[in-house]
């Protein structure tokens, strides 16, 4: 033990810098360079707002993500319970003070950005559940006592979000924390029962639902049901990728987008603002940036030796391929729209902040992959 | 390393690692159906999406092309078009509507009532979407406009163009043109595909008549048009095609005359070349101004239209109807002659009335003509006379001549409005009145009262088929170079008439038929006509001509509107002391010049008494201005045959 905090204790800044990925970093770096030429397209190829404010946030953010690398994987363990609870109170706060836009509050006001602490949670939850878990003993894993925090810091934030509204964020937030449940061993019994309970639930689930929310649900499984109503943005965006091939129409000749038909094209839709202008190659290529991002991140769980550093990896991984794979998987007709922004590509500074702050715990893995944390 | 916790930990990872190999797993068949769906749209479906999304893309607006013109027999343009100046607004435009027509109400002529149609208009358009505040201002208000645009946000000047009548002397058989009703396009098929709102189409006349060859073909803009509906950029424009233009028969400067003469009468004039049919003159008064209908009608104005008693909209000379009265009395006659139930010198006595079972007709002389034989008839126009070769020839024989010269079906291809009128018989009376024939009704038929109805035009075709010695003729209104020589034909024909035919004009009018029997006949006609214009006595010699250029051979005739009551006839009641309505149709149909005939006339004036005094000075002088204008008409006619 001794020996080992030595050796990480003595790493040299040089060593540290060496041991950064460069794969992940440089993946990164280019999806963030492809955002901008999107963002940039959105704005009918002109350097206007939102491609402006996009550059600033990606470059701000990804130094952020490498300077948070080189802080102690140690600190993060130790103040994981922390920032959880500071997420918490953020989103208690936006349910006082929060901002509302289009009938749902979701952001606070820090005069130098609109900061919505439902992203940050999504990151938050993870770091809780990570530490939890690591510090939870096999043998007690899976007794309903230790069950019961989990649990509580699972779904309080959850229904601070989704009363918000926010469903889908609510959604991805959740899928996080099963995810690190899943990973720590919990058993698959209990995921079934709550499953079960879920399904039990659902009806009144659907009780409380906005009408739009219900719309949605319905839009999906037939978007013809209401071609210029709920169920416009599939079609429009279904005949944004359709008509973009195999090659695609070119960069800024998307007409899906430059025309307007394209809803929310800086948001949630920029994938589909992408893959209309660079058609079946381009969207490949992104898949396949963002599997390369998954998979350093795997890579790193791999090699971390804490147990912290591979739930948190693994579990940060499987979210950001989750986040991925909703909002692609809701662009090209396969989910209902939920509202959720593609990590990196979107507008949006949040989103951004905080997969640039989740990066930088995860490179924080690799860079003290061997320092024990506790 | 080897401490409890530290064991406890690697089996951890292990159970980590096994969970975290089957969420791999599970990502990997996301991806591939990621990849699935990509290759469907893209890739399988991508031709169907790619029209999906040009149908979002592109949007077409339909332009109206320009109409056709008309033309008159010398090429000048009787119905042209005209750049209009209209103003159009962009309502989105404009930051406040309401400032905005307060502002144009000082510039231009709009009334409260037109506002509030456009506060309507713009309610329910797109505020992008123009709209039509004024489709005709004059040039002074535009220029007015236009200097005052910059005040004037959203405000377009627009330099347009619209049918324009030069003068509304031939607006009846030209017709008028206006827009398009819900009603013309369940009706009218070519429309279908040719409609573009704010078009103008042809309601009546010639107009009505020529519409699917005259509007042209449509174009169209291409547009690439946002979400919203607004257009961004022109991607295509087909300015399609002008209307196809027509020449006339008419002429315009004899319209223009004629149309001056008889303005303030309820009348009709039509005038036709007797050898090809050509229709030189058509006119009808009181006329109306089509040009008030281009640009959507004025109410007062169109009230005082349809309340004036002289009904200045009908177009008396193919669709008013009035007995044929003593015109007739050239078919009676010749009728009479081709069947063989008299001859020429046959005489009757007239002693200004007869009587059959009891009941009296008068002949209009009270005192009575004496001896009189058919030129004497026809000169004097005595009723007595043609009662009794009437009563001889029965009326079916007369209707079957009445018919072949033009009377009872229509003479003019696709003139809605023209009426076919009556020629009464037998069989006729039968059918639509259910009664049998009397024989008092063939004496009033022998002088064209009755239940005869016929158009002026009927009649003047009638004239001009007995002018051109007896030949059947197609009246026409839409120049034609071809049938030209049927001119020289029939002038052949009546100075050759038992030589075979020079195999050129045989070839060209083989379908010419002869209306005659025995062709002396038809000069029998034609010289009693002349004694009745130009001989002491006649019905219309007051009104001859002298010189041997215009002389014309003419028929008068009245017909009645009310009978005369045998007290009213004891009290020599003059027809200029009957209220306007009860006065008697004054006729007159004349060709010209008698020894070589060129042109057929005929006038009618609506309650103008008699004929020789209301409608033979009208004929008198436009024969005149026909004639004079023949040689420069003939010129053009040589100038087009040798185009041929």
């Amino acid at each position: 033990m001794f020996k080992a905090r030595s050796i990480q204790s003595s790493l040299s800044m040089k060593d540290k810098i060496l041991s950064i990925d460069y794969v992940l970093v440089f993946s990164i770096f280019i999806l963030g360079l492809i955002s901008i030429l999107a963002m940039y397209s959105t704005d009918g190829g002109e350097l206007k707002y939102h491609t402006k404010s996009h550059i600033l946030r990606f470059f701000v953010f990804f130094s952020m993500f490498l300077i948070l690398s080189f802080i102690q994987i140690r600190f993060w363990h130790s103040q994981s319970y922390l920032i959880y609870i500071l997420f918490f109170i953020l989103l208690l706060g936006v349910k006082y003070f929060g901002l509302t836009s289009s009938g749902s509050k979701r952001w606070l006001d820090l005069y130098f950005m609109n900061l919505q602490p439902s992203e940050l949670m999504k990151i938050g939850l993870i770091l809780f559940l990570a530490k939890y878990y690591h510090r939870t003993s096999i043998e007690n894993l899976n007794r309903v006592r230790y069950l019961f925090l989990p649990v509580v810091v699972l779904i309080a934030p959850l229904i601070l979000v989704a009363t918000q509204p926010d469903l889908g964020t609510a959604l991805l937030i959740a899928a996080g924390g099963l995810t690190v449940a899943w990973l720590a061993g919990v058993r698959v019994k209990f995921f079934a029962l709550s499953g079960l309970a879920f399904m039990a639930l659902l009806p009144i689930a659907i009780s409380f639902l906005k009408p739009y929310q219900k719309s949605r649900i319905l839009t999906f499984l037939n978007p013809e049901r209401d071609p210029l109503g709920a169920g416009y943005q599939i079609i429009q965006s279904k005949i944004a990728i359709g008509s973009g091939g195999l090659f695609g129409k070119g960069f800024l000749q998307g007409s899906q987008s430059y025309l307007d038909y394209l809803p929310e094209k800086h948001t949630d839709f920029i994938f589909t603002l992408f893959s209309e202008e660079f058609g079946f190659f381009g969207s490949l290529f992104i898949l396949f940036l963002y599997a390369i991002i998954v998979w350093r991140i795997v890579q790193i769980g791999n090699v971390t030796r804490s147990n912290f550093g591979k739930l948190y990896c693994y579990s940060f991984a499987t979210a950001f391929f989750i986040y991925v794979v909703v909002n692609m998987m809701m662009v090209l007709g396969l989910l209902p729209i939920v509202g959720s922004p593609l990590p990196i590509m979107s507008y949006g500074g949040s989103s951004m902040l905080a997969i640039m702050f989740g990066l930088g715990i995860a490179m924080s893995c690799k860079v003290y992959k061997d320092t024990p944390v506790n | 390393m080897l401490s409890p916790s530290s064991g406890n930990t690697v089996i951890k990872s292990k159970l980590i690692g096994r969970r975290m190999f089957l969420l791999t797993a599970a990502k990997a068949v996301i991806m591939v159906g990621i990849i699935g769906r990509l290759v469907s749209l893209q890739i399988n479906e991508r031709t169907k999406y790619k029209t999906l999304s040009d149908k979002n893309r592109f949007r077409e607006w339909k332009l109206a092309p320009e109409r056709g013109v008309i033309r008159d027999f010398f090429d000048k343009e009787i119905a042209s078009n005209q750049q209009v100046y209209q103003v159009h607004l962009i309502p989105e435009n404009s930051k406040d509507i309401e400032k905005l027509f307060v502002r144009l109400k000082t510039i231009l002529n709009i009334t409260e009532k037109k506002l509030f149609y456009l506060r309507r208009v713009i309610a329910k358009q797109k505020p992008w979407e123009p709209i039509i505040v004024s489709d005709n201002i004059t040039w002074s208000e535009f220029s007015r406009l236009n200097l005052f645009l910059h005040e004037l946000e959203g405000v377009k000047p627009i330099v347009s163009v619209a049918r324009m009548y030069p003068d509304n002397s031939s607006a009846h058989i030209l017709g008028y043109v206006s827009q398009v009703s819900a009603k013309d396009l369940q009706t009218k098929k070519y429309l279908k595909d040719l409609h573009v709102p704010g078009m103008s189409i042809g309601k009546t006349g010639l107009e009505r008549k020529l519409d699917e060859e005259i509007i042209g073909k449509i174009g169209f803009q291409r547009y690439e048009v946002n979400a919203y509906g607004k257009r961004i950029k022109q991607i295509l424009i087909n300015e399609g095609q002008a209307g196809k233009s027509f020449k006339t028969t008419l002429d315009f400067e004899v319209q223009k005359f004629t149309s001056e003469l008889i303005k303030d009468k309820a009348a009709a004039v039509c005038v036709m070349d007797v050898y090809n049919g050509d229709i030189v003159s058509l006119v009808s008064s009181p006329t109306f101004k089509p040009n008030e209908f281009v640009h959507g009608l004025d109410k007062t104005y169109w009230n005082s239209l349809i309340k004036n008693e002289m009904r200045p909209l009908t177009n008396k000379a193919i669709a008013g109807l009035y007995p044929p009265g003593s015109t007739i009395k050239t078919l009676v006659a010749l009728s009479a002659l081709e069947n063989g139930v008299i001859k020429p010198l046959d005489t009757f006595k007239c002693s200004g009335k007869i009587e059959l079972y009891g009941e009296k007709f008068h002949c209009w002389e009270k005192e009575g003509h004496g001896i009189v034989n058919l030129r004497k008839g026809i000169q004097r126009s005595c009723d007595v006379y043609f009662y009794e070769i009437a009563r001889k020839l029965g009326v079916d024989r007369l209707s079957e001549t009445a018919k072949k010269f033009g009377l009872g079906k229509k003479v003019l291809n696709g003139f809605v409005e023209e009426r076919s009128g009556v020629v009464p018989n037998t069989k006729w009376k039968k059918k639509f009145i259910g009664q049998n024939w009397y024989l008092g009704e063939t004496l009033h038929s022998g002088i064209g009262q009755g239940y005869f109805q016929s158009t002026p035009l009927q009649l003047c075709l009638m004239t001009a088929q007995i002018a051109n010695g007896g030949f059947e003729i197609k009246p026409r209104i839409i120049f034609n170079k071809k049938n030209n020589s049927l001119r020289e034909y029939i002038k052949y024909k009546n100075e050759n008439p038992n030589d075979p035919l020079p195999t050129d004009l045989l070839v060209s009018n083989f379908e010419l038929k002869p209306l005659f029997k025995n062709q002396e006949n038809i000069n029998l006609i034609k010289d009693a006509m002349f004694s009745s214009s130009n001989e002491p006595g006649g019905t219309s010699y007051r009104h001859r001509w002298e010189n041997k250029k215009f002389t014309f051979a003419g028929k008068t005739g009245s017909s009645q509107i009310k009978r005369f009551t045998e007290a009213q006839r004891e009290a020599e009641v003059k027809q200029e002391s009957l209220p306007y309505k009860d006065r008697d149709h004054a006729l007159f149909v004349a060709y010209a010049p008698y020894n070589d005939p060129k042109y057929a006339i005929s006038v009618l004036v609506e309650h103008g008494g008699s004929g020789g005094k209301a409608a033979a000075p009208i004929a008198k002088k436009v024969i005149k201005k026909v004639l004079e204008r023949h040689e420069l008409r003939e010129r053009i006619d040589s100038l087009l045959g040798e185009q041929v």
